[in-house]
């Protein structure tokens, strides 16, 4: 089938990408815009690295074809990341050594995004239900739920 | 229906690095213009932290300040040979390596400062805040910037080091079987509290308490992290993963990663550590290594607790809740009372 131009607004500016049919939203990140934040883990929706919000929600980007997303908002890691420093999910994951091999650090940052712009004081079963989605195999969870918990006292005394 | 306590323990003794051809790692340390020492190797940093503690080998060694020590493992093709990060090797290895290249590179650092400060470097000493002095006269002194700016364009020299640390290859005794087959041995104990569900053949570990030996920690935020991991891998190992689960058919088995059973953070135990420091005699700084083992002991230690809670023994993992329900039909604890006539 013939390619066709989808538009979205991606981390507050308008895009236009020629795709087609069926191409997912993470294959237009990575490959044609050349936004390598949003990692490519499983390809089947069961890791949750490529995690993105579109439109504020938590979506898997591996399984979302950007068709269904023309029009609509998409944030990235990238679209959170100040030009200096870091965000505070971002700098609560450094400080509590949530980052060991990083490859869920860009699902779990945004997940926890998602989970703290509705509930900025979520307890930490909360949190766990949140990231349940989200595979991490080096940390054993323990200092994501610190930094998740860290991440929202920042925000909330920001 | 009942709910079932369990305690079980397991020790391990784990060897850092292997012996079965000699395992050597090599470091090679140069100094830029403006006095950031990059430090060259061909290991890998898998997430454990691995720049970081060879960073601080290398600033500890040097007398620098840790911001000006870059580690460089970019590429195996063209960086020093080193084995590779496996049998929690690296940190021995790669640390020795490091530090006797560091001390190379710091002789010709002091060499070039005596230049400058006109005083011998035998008399010269870092502050390891980036300066130079003359031992005795603190004002006498050169910052680091300086003297590698001095070293590059008025002295010609590079401020650099070859550092290799290589563990022989030990040969077998053919008539004792005797051999030297690591560097050093870490040690851990680890205590497992589960809770077995007699009608689901659920597994929940309640808690995971160790206490580890790891010779000096060049870390210990490190160090405490990958002993978590490793609790949360082990149980992992313990009650869920394999590629060949129990199914009546192989047809039912997993075909892809999201049909592979892996624990969530909702099965996250209490996990607490504590960590004893006797230092290795071969180690950099006295370290040993603290990787694989922490996956080792829960493993056993979680089955054990198991067989504790079930009364019957249990020889093979994953314990999955299909093996329970098969064990508990063999349980003493399960016989109703008025058939034991209890």
């Amino acid at each position: 089938m013939a390619s066709r131009i989808v538009a979205f607004n991606l981390n507050g500016r308008d895009v236009e990408v020629m795709v087609k049919p069926l191409t997912t939203l993470q294959t237009v990140l990575r490959e044609h815009l050349h936004l390598t934040a949003t990692k490519s883990g499983c390809r089947q929706g069961g890791c949750g690295t490529c995690t993105v919000l579109v439109n504020g929600e938590p979506m898997l980007s591996c399984l979302l074809p950007v068709e269904d997303i023309a029009g609509q908002q998409v944030v990235t890691l990238e679209g959170i990341t100040p030009v200096e420093g870091l965000h505070p999910i971002q700098q609560a994951f450094f400080d509590n050594y949530a980052i060991q091999c990083g490859y869920c650090s860009p699902g779990m940052i945004m997940i926890i995004k998602a989970l703290l712009d509705r509930n900025p004081n979520p307890t930490r079963q909360e949190v766990m239900d949140a990231i349940a989605g989200n595979v991490c195999r080096c940390t054993g969870y323990e200092s994501i739920l610190r930094a998740a918990e860290d991440a929202a006292r920042r925000l909330q005394s920001a | 229906m009942a709910k079932l306590r369990g305690t079980g323990i397991a020790a391990v003794n784990y060897p850092t690095g292997m012996n079965l051809g000699g395992d050597p790692s090599q470091a090679l340390i140069h100094a830029t213009t403006t006095g950031t020492f990059v430090i060259s190797l061909s290991s890998t940093d898998l997430g454990q932290g691995l720049k970081t503690v060879i960073a601080q080998i290398g600033a500890e060694t040097l007398g620098v300040p840790f911001e000006n020590v870059l580690i460089d493992t970019a590429d195996t093709d063209t960086g020093p040979h080193c084995m590779g990060t496996f049998a929690s090797r690296a940190t021995h290895r790669v640390g020795n390596a490091v530090i006797m290249a560091a001390k190379e590179a710091r002789k010709v650092m002091l060499e070039v400062a005596a230049e400058e400060l006109e005083a011998s470097p035998d008399d010269l000493d870092t502050d390891g805040q980036g300066n130079i002095y003359v031992k005795g006269s603190p004002e006498r002194k050169i910052d680091i910037t300086s003297v590698a700016l001095a070293a590059h364009f008025k002295y010609g020299r590079s401020i650099s080091g070859r550092g290799m640390y290589i563990k022989p290859k030990s040969p077998v005794d053919p008539e004792t079987g005797k051999m030297d087959p690591d560097s050093t041995e870490a040690h851990a104990c680890v205590v497992a509290e589960v809770e077995v569900d007699t009608e689901t053949g659920e597994v929940t570990v309640l808690s995971l308490k160790s206490a580890y030996e790891v010779g000096c920690q060049v870390n210990p935020a490190l160090v405490r992290e990958q002993i978590i991991g490793g609790a949360f891998m082990g149980m992992s190992h313990a009650l869920y993963e394999t590629t060949a689960p129990y199914y009546p058919s192989p047809d039912h088995a997993p075909g892809s990663f999201s049909e592979y059973v892996i624990p969530g953070p909702h099965e996250l135990p209490h996990i607490e550590s504590v960590v004893l420091e006797y230092p290795s005699v071969n180690g950099p700084y006295g370290v040993k290594g603290v990787g694989e083992m922490t996956a080792n002991a829960p493993i056993p230690a979680i089955i054990n607790a198991i067989s504790n809670a079930i009364g019957v023994r249990l020889t093979e993992y994953p314990v999955t809740p299909e093996k329970i329900l098969r064990a508990l039909e063999r349980s003493p604890k399960l016989k109703q009372p008025a058939q034991t006539g209890a």
